[in-house]
């Protein structure tokens, strides 16, 4: 393999670095270290900087990482299972709780996979919409990682900056959906309700927030002596291990592969937005940082896109008209008996859903997120089972976590941003 | 695309725009090697266990009925239109791979499994499958030869069953009093 030259002159390493002959855990080199210097300590669960409850055990030798395993599980709730026991129409509210930093992104690939099976076609409106609302998500879970991950290696002030935008978007998804995360907004056809009035100019306001937002956070990062000092040449992936190793998102992009799912094999209406994929070859936690940064410009960039497009859209359906799946409007359950009997059997039976498996992707912030629904044509799903980006980016901890000192882990744990509940499901 | 070429294949099937390939479980691996080396397949995107176990039998119920008869117990509209089509064995690993590129595509490796039978490890052709397969043999004790670390991932070490079988129970575990031996 050939070696990357950056061009501030980084260089990825030579070769892979996969732990062998167990990829996942880092075993200490008995030729490296002296097997009597090793002190073991335990990292977690319950530390917070490890965004959720991630345990790692730890072989130190001085200051060096000499060994690493993870230990994951501890938020393992069983929402695969669960879903099996609930009808297509319950089931909507659980994906969202998966991963509740990137909340919408689960939502709408279990509505995609779904609508799917149903062969439903949604209208155009609720697909600009879900696309207006995953970014503002994207935006939202991006913040929390700029701010939590920065907060972790000193950069204490990002934090407040971040979360000063992040308010803002979960004030717009409260006056979109009702409340501030987990809204339940798509639905399997659609939308739960229109674009509520006032919508854009808020979102206008927030846009142009945003963009400027992302130019402060750089001014403060992008050459604070501290933060290129923790950051650069740190928790190193190259491009070559970050495929074998399933990266995605972020983490691969940071490593030079110029791929997102957005872009090459579009979905929703994302064929017909103008984008760039910010692409970077260092493989570093900096670069990583880069690429977070960048994307949220052109999320912004998107969002306005999708405004200008929905505004058109005044007046048109935002959910299939299918009396089958949809639940009908609220006021007609007053004055329609057929209304009011679809509404019942939708709420208790549920609606059926055709025999067969599908499996269904799109690009969350944290990269591929994947839903593989398996249906027997009842009203309940026979399985759901969820490709989750954090628990495949976790994989990659103890091969980005080699010569790395202690101080490191945090930083290289955070720019692999998995969030615990989306690992544990 | 035809994937003729590749080894052991036994079925293949176009469902929803989605390729399957179902494969001879014991040329699992000689198939992903050619699917990652000839087609480009270079990313495992996902691992996905299903278990068939009662698939068509319950929750049939109104005016279908199963070969089991009909649940006098359980009627109402809420049930299958049809009986599904019957599976193979009673487990599915669905092995969904990526070929990232100019030309991206997706396709399905499909293997079929009885309770008890191993089938072999694919770590040493896409090192992501470790983790997959560890949650693999912690939900369903689908068992990966050649494995290098085939220990439970987010249940408990010694936890007992594997939890998204069907024939797991739910709603209640055994609860443990302070005065036990």
């Amino acid at each position: 393999m050939a070696t990357v030259e950056h061009a501030r002159g980084r260089r990825i390493y030579e070769g892979t670095r996969i732990p062998s002959p167990i990829p996942t855990i880092l075993q200490v080199d008995p030729a490296q270290h002296d097997l009597d210097d090793i002190l073991t300590v335990n990292f977690g669960p319950n530390h917070p900087s490890t965004h959720g409850v991630l345990r790692l055990i730890v072989d130190l030798d001085g200051e060096h990482i000499a060994g690493i395993a993870a230990v994951i599980g501890y938020l393992h709730t069983g929402f695969e299972k669960t879903m099996e026991q609930k009808t297509w129409w319950k089931c909507m509210t659980y994906p969202e709780r998966i991963d509740y930093v990137s909340y919408t992104y689960n939502g709408l690939v279990f509505a995609l996979a779904v609508e799917k099976l149903l062969g439903i076609e949604v209208p155009r409106k609720a697909t600009w919409m879900r696309m207006c609302m995953g970014e503002l998500n994207r935006l939202h879970s991006h913040l929390i990682w700029l701010g939590t991950s920065a907060l972790e290696i000193g950069a204490i002030s990002m934090l407040w900056y971040a979360f000063r935008e992040r308010e803002k978007v979960c004030e717009i998804a409260e006056m979109v959906g009702g409340t501030r995360m987990h809204t339940r907004y798509f639905q399997a056809g659609g939308l739960a309700e229109d674009i509520p009035p006032g919508f854009f100019d808020v979102a206008r306001s927030f846009c142009g927030q945003m963009a400027k937002g992302v130019d402060d956070y750089e001014a403060i990062l992008n050459s604070n002596k501290i933060w290129l000092e923790r950051t650069v040449g740190i928790g190193l992936l190259s491009a070559a291990d970050a495929i074998a190793l399933g990266q995605s998102g972020p983490v691969a992009r940071a490593s030079g592969i110029d791929w997102d799912l957005r872009r090459n094999m579009p979905y929703l209406a994302y064929d017909e937005v103008d984008f760039d994929v910010p692409v970077y070859h260092g493989g570093d936690v900096y670069d990583r940082y880069k690429v977070h940064m960048d994307e949220m410009r052109q999320s912004v960039g998107i969002i306005v896109q999708c405004l200008e497009r929905l505004e058109r859209m005044e007046g048109e359906p935002w959910i299939a008209d299918d009396r089958k799946v949809v639940l009908p409007p609220r006021h007609e359950l007053h004055t329609s008996m057929e209304s009011l009997i679809h509404h019942f059997k939708i709420v208790t039976e549920g609606y059926t859903v055709p025999e067969g498996e599908v499996y269904v992707t799109v690009e969350s912030p944290r990269g591929e997120l994947g839903c593989y629904v398996v249906s027997d044509g009842g009203p309940k799903p026979w399985r759901v089972k969820f490709r989750a980006p954090s628990f495949v980016a976790l994989e990659a901890t103890a091969t980005c976590m080699t010569d790395a000192a202690v101080a490191d882990l945090i930083a290289v744990v955070g720019s692999l941003d998995g969030v615990m509940g989306e690992v544990d499901r | 695309m035809a994937y003729e070429a590749v080894p052991g294949v036994i079925e293949t099937r176009e469902a929803y725009g989605e390729t399957t390939l179902v494969v001879d479980p014991a040329r699992l691996v000689e198939a992903c090697i050619h699917l990652r080396d000839v087609e480009g397949f270079s990313f495992l995107s996902d691992l996905s266990p299903a278990d068939y176990l009662g698939w068509g039998s319950v929750g049939v119920a109104g005016y279908i009925g199963t070969a089991a008869g009909r649940d006098l117990h359980a009627p109402g509209s809420q049930g299958l239109a049809r009986v599904p089509d019957p599976k193979p064995k009673r487990f599915s690993v669905s092995y969904h791979l990526l070929r990232l590129g100019d030309e991206p595509r997706r396709v399905r490796v499909q293997v079929w499994l009885d309770d008890g039978e191993d089938v072999d490890s694919v770590v040493p052709v896409w090192p992501t499958a470790d983790w997959h397969e560890r949650e693999a043999f912690d939900m369903f004790g689908i068992h990966f030869r050649g494995h290098p670390n085939l220990v439970r991932i987010l249940m408990e070490d010694d936890w007992e069953g594997h939890p998204l079988r069907k024939d797991y129970p739910i709603g209640g575990e055994p609860v443990r009093f302070s005065g036990e031996e």
